[in-house]
């Protein structure tokens, strides 16, 4: 950075020499984003040893269904995929309801210690989630919800993050007016919310959606710390699994299956990048 | 100044506008009331519990039996957790610091109006990020390997191989690397956000007045984009303190070998301890030390950052 701007010290636009080192400079940082994908789905394509091959191999072969075969016998891949996509599904759609509302209430009503609260909600955003592993885990235990994805939905139905993006939209894109409006007309408290409010706010609610979505999908540590039985392992879980195998590691198996779990991330990212990137952004000027 | 809902009923009208506004007022409690006791459940009750269960001895089935300070006592004089201690600082740094002093160049450089590429470069800076971390742990475990694609590139350059899933440093530096991958794309973006919030008139004022590419840096940028620096140091020192899914999956290869010394981080170090070993007590004791430990860094990171704004203030 500073190398660049010394370079064009006096000059008022940056001249050629520095246009080709910056688009040098951003292309190889794009190559280095973009590459373990091609890799992961090359190795997918070749056999056992094609990760360890020297050189290494940049061209995909025909391997592929071979290599998911393989892991399809070693992990129950759709099925973990499908606990996934129930877990994932039902945490977003409890989040985007639950915290909508209490946004929605924190934004346009009035109510004693409103501001309190409000600064609760975001104090408990700085309390790392491993503080409370343990006793969550005997609660789960007492409830009998161990190996179960209770266990992984209900805590997470509704979380300060959300609350606060909600709020933050809400104030800014929900007018009073049309709530008044609304009340004039005689709509109860939640008819408002639900036809004035919520569809002016479906934005917010897409950015919070993908997020919330994304991150159950991803997440890690507390799917291993509760579940037990392999019938129901997230696909996080499932992967680590194969990659546990003590008889020699099979790459091809290993990379096929976890492109297999990485390409329908892929293709939503793609379809809806200008949601994540807005909603990363505004949520980062906004905090 | 924005109106509510309350002000609007506060408006002198007649007697029963009151109940209606008691009638608002448990409906916004109502609103609220699911996260408050979710969090009463999930995530006030097992902190103080935490604290707690830090005084006692108890493998999570029998009686619980109070030792006092005894597990603190225990953690403190475990070698293993000064390791994972010394480790989740060591690979925090050597994660976080390259990646974000990347991030501001790359955005420096997108925000420089030199490319049309920004919306396309953008989505594929983004791209890792979506990507779970298991998923990268194992792609990069290929790079790294003993005949990976990191030692053929070291051999080609003629250096010599490194055991990178053995070694002391071959292990920090491969677990590094993967949170570098995942999060500087994301911090390239939120910087791009803040140099795009700076207003252009400023550059323009300060180019009249002589002041140079570097000086523009200095002066204007690097203050301007503070809020969003330490935002991220903030964000990444955090997460990186959490470090576990990286270290526990890469590690992991052979059933047992997460707790292996070379990459044991604090959060692998409280699993192992409570369920492996089924030491809540001590498990309580080191998620106390390490909320301890966040609090702490999070405190002189804002300091650190005050002190560092100051003085460019100063100087400007």
């Amino acid at each position: 950075m500073v190398k660049a701007s010394t370079r064009n010290r006096n000059a008022d636009k940056p001249g050629f020499a520095a246009s080709f080192f910056y688009h040098l400079v951003l292309i190889v940082g794009a190559a280095f984003s973009v590459f373990p994908f091609y890799w992961m789905f090359v190795i997918s394509t070749r056999d056992k040893s094609g990760a360890f091959h020297v050189p290494p191999l940049l061209t995909p072969s025909d391997q592929f269904v071979a290599n998911f075969k393989r892991a399809l016998e070693q992990s129950d891949f759709f099925h973990a995929l499908g606990n996934s996509a129930i877990v994932s599904i039902s945490v977003t759609a409890s989040v985007l309801f639950f915290c909508t509302l209490a946004g929605y209430a924190f934004a346009k009503y009035q109510f004693r210690f409103k501001t309190p609260l409000f600064f609760f909600v975001i104090g408990t955003l700085f309390v790392p989630q491993q503080l409370g592993v343990l006793p969550t885990y005997v609660i789960m235990a007492k409830l009998q919800w161990i190996d179960t994805y209770k266990a992984l939905i209900v805590p997470a139905m509704v979380n300060a993050f959300g609350i606060f993006w909600m709020r933050q939209y809400i104030s800014s894109a929900v007018h009073t007016e049309l709530i008044e409006a609304g009340r004039i007309d005689g709509c109860g408290h939640f008819r408002i919310f639900w036809n004035i409010a919520v569809p002016v706010i479906t934005p917010a609610m897409a950015t919070l959606g993908i997020f919330t979505f994304l991150n159950t999908w991803n997440d890690f540590f507390w799917p291993l710390v509760v579940l037990k039985n392999s019938e129901h392992f997230t696909i996080q879980i499932a992967l680590q699994q194969l990659f546990t195998v003590r008889d020699g590691l099979d790459y091809g198996m290993i990379m096929s299956a976890t492109f297999m779990a990485t390409l329908p991330l892929l293709v939503v990212f793609l379809l809806f990048s200008r949601w994540f990137i807005t909603g990363l952004t505004s949520g980062a000027v906004k905090s | 100044m924005e109106r509510s809902i309350e002000a609007a009923a506060a408006r002198p009208l007649k007697r029963p506008w009151m109940t209606e506004n008691r009638r608002g007022q448990l409906t916004a409690y109502l609103f609220i009331s699911p996260f408050f006791l979710l969090f009463a459940v999930f995530g006030l009750y097992p902190i103080i519990f935490t604290i707690y269960l830090s005084f006692f001895k108890w493998d999570a089935l029998g009686p619980m039996t109070y030792v006092g300070m005894q597990n603190y006592k225990w953690v403190v004089e475990d070698p293993t957790f000064w390791i994972s201690f010394g480790n989740t600082l060591l690979i925090s740094a050597m994660g976080t610091v390259p990646q974000l002093i990347i991030a501001l160049v790359l955005a420096v450089m997108l925000n420089s109006g030199l490319t049309r590429m920004k919306k396309g470069l953008r989505v594929l800076y983004f791209m890792p990020n979506i990507t779970s971390i298991v998923a990268v742990t194992l792609v990069f475990s290929t790079f790294f390997g003993n005949h990976g694609m990191g030692n053929w590139l070291l051999n080609t350059l003629g250096f010599d191989d490194v055991a990178w899933n053995s070694g002391w440093w071959g292990v920090k530096i491969a677990i590094a690397s993967m949170v570098i991958w995942r999060w500087t794309g994301y911090n390239a973006i939120i910087y791009l956000s803040g140099l795009q919030s700076i207003p252009t008139d400023l550059y323009e004022a300060a180019r009249i007045d002589g002041a140079s590419r570097s000086q523009q840096m200095a002066y204007i940028t690097l203050p301007l984009l503070k809020p969003f620096i330490l935002f991220t140091v903030l964000l990444s020192t955090i997460g990186s303190l959490q470090l576990f899914t990286e270290p526990y999956v890469f590690l992991g290869q052979s059933g047992t070998g997460s707790t292996r010394q070379e990459g044991i981080t604090m959060v692998i170090y409280l699993y192992s301890e409570a369920f492996r070993n089924s030491f809540f007590g001590t498990a309580a004791a080191t998620a106390v030390m390490l909320f301890l430990i966040t609090i702490l860094f999070s405190v002189v990171n804002m300091w650190v950052s005050n002190r560092l704004g100051g003085d460019t203030e100063g100087r400007g």
